[in-house]
């Protein structure tokens, strides 16, 4: 699991039996392969593209059709574990030309949040910053170093001067990112507000999309750790 | 003989184009004293206000306009240059008000209903005040009322608005749609922009032209300004 820290990475993890790829974003890794051993299934490989991606959607699109590319033929069925994920559409010619389906909405804040909570809490207040577990552990590179806040804290009201909360969208229960994402939201001058969400639409999208290639959706073989 | 470092570095004792090149450096890496210097000094050597705001400030952030689109410079840079060139505006901004020199044309801007990221939006405020606009600036979370109010208002040549969010972005199309029912939609140029938008968005939405960065905004404005005149002459 330690590959998975670090936002450069490109993890692999290969199944026993490897009929099924998912092509997923680095910073769902954890939530992909949580929501994989909790179905038991052994025949799903995950592959991982960089999840500094997540920062620079515009490169998202050609990254994903360089790797389908790369990968084409090996797997029976592919599945892509993004979502628009600020790719304007982008992302889905791509898709497209490769026959491939991707996660549900505009961001990971919405398929982890359920994309209707999720617009609901954007449309509550579009003020709002959102950690998910990825970025509460990332913070500090991801954030407050990539947007130079370490080097510059003069530029923290010109970054987050029209933020009003940050919103730390819990996949697990982890005291350690709880205690992270309060002392961001501190940092930033944020209130703060946690919200259990588990893995969202991350498991039915996944279900539907394993299950198919089985006959029919398959049943819920495990629980998410935590339910909204 | 000792190398002079940076720091021994006398704006005073550089020629007119040496500073102007020294203050293209110094906007690069967000030296806001130095800009402020910069501008005074060029002031007292007699250049008009506009010459140093055109040659100096915005030639030297539009320089680092490319370098961010180029992926040379990054946000913290673009910000640092932005609040070094925000230094050499204020200096400025009274002396082009006193001088009353003509404007160029008026805009109004502002981020879209939903979206509360300005940076890129204030940039190109910035950009097109410094290319001789008057800048209206409605700032974030605009409802399509506040466009229309602030058009009825200010009756500006141009409405430009903004958008960082995919889900935010189809927004523009709304207050566009809005201007064609209510019959208004051609007394205005549009521009749009923003990160995640593209030319062919732009079209789909209807508007003018889609800007990709600041710099382009304000040559853009200043075109499509020029164009309208020229043809509204001509009829």
């Amino acid at each position: 699991m330690q590959q998975l820290l670090h936002p450069d990475a490109e993890p692999v993890f290969e199944a026993e039996r490897p009929e099924v790829l998912v092509l997923a974003c680095g910073a769902i890794a954890r939530e992909v392969l949580a929501v994989i051993a909790m179905n038991g299934w052994e025949h799903v490989t995950v592959r991982c593209l960089p999840a500094k991606l997540h920062t620079t959607p515009r490169k998202i699109p050609a990254a994903v059709d360089h790797k389908l590319t790369e990968l084409a033929g090996r797997y029976e069925r592919t599945f892509v574990a993004y979502a628009d994920c600020g790719t304007a559409g982008a992302l889905e010619p791509v898709l497209e030309r490769h026959g491939v389906e991707r996660l549900p909405g505009a961001h990971c804040y919405g398929f982890l949040a359920g994309n209707d909570a999720w617009e609901a809490i954007q449309e509550q207040d579009p003020a709002t910053f959102y950690l998910t577990d990825f970025l509460a552990r990332h913070f500090e590179a991801l954030v407050w170093r990539g947007l130079g806040l370490d080097r510059h804290p003069e530029l923290l009201p010109d970054l987050f001067g029209n933020y009003r909360r940050l919103v730390y969208l819990a996949q697990t229960d982890d005291q350690g990112l709880l205690a992270r994402a309060q002392d961001a939201a501190q940092r930033l001058g944020l209130a703060f507000e946690h919200r259990r969400t588990g893995y969202g639409e991350l498991i039915p999208a996944l279900q539907r999309f394993v299950g198919h290639g089985e006959g029919g959706d398959s049943p819920l073989r495990g629980q998410s750790p935590t339910h909204a | 003989m000792q190398a002079m470092s940076d720091d021994d570095l006398d704006l005073n004792d550089l020629t007119d184009d040496e500073l102007v090149s020294q203050m293209h450096d110094d906007l690069y890496d967000g030296l806001a004293e130095e800009i402020v210097e910069g501008t005074n000094i060029l002031l007292e050597r007699g250049w008009p206000a506009e010459k140093v705001l055109s040659d100096a400030l915005v030639e030297g952030m539009r320089i680092v306009g490319i370098d961010f689109r180029d992926g040379i410079l990054f946000v913290p840079e673009v910000l640092l240059a932005a609040n070094a060139m925000k230094g050499g505006m204020a200096v400025l901004r009274p002396l082009l008000a006193e001088t009353g020199a003509e404007r160029v044309g008026t805009v109004v801007i502002g981020t879209v209903k939903g979206d509360i990221h300005d940076i890129g939006k204030n940039l190109v405020a910035m950009m097109l005040e410094g290319a001789g606009f008057e800048v209206i600036d409605l700032g974030i979370n605009n409802p399509v009322e506040s466009y229309l109010a602030a058009l009825e208002e200010h009756s500006p040549d141009i409405l430009g608005m903004s958008a960082l969010l995919t889900t935010t972005m189809p927004y523009m199309k709304v207050v566009i749609d809005t201007m064609v029912e209510q019959g208004i939609r051609d007394d205005y140029i549009v521009l749009v922009g923003g990160a995640p938008l593209n030319e062919e968005f732009g079209k789909a939405v209807g508007a003018d032209a889609y800007c990709r960065d600041a710099a382009v905004a304000a040559e853009t404005a200043q075109a499509l300004v020029l164009a309208r005149r020229a043809a509204a002459s001509a009829s």
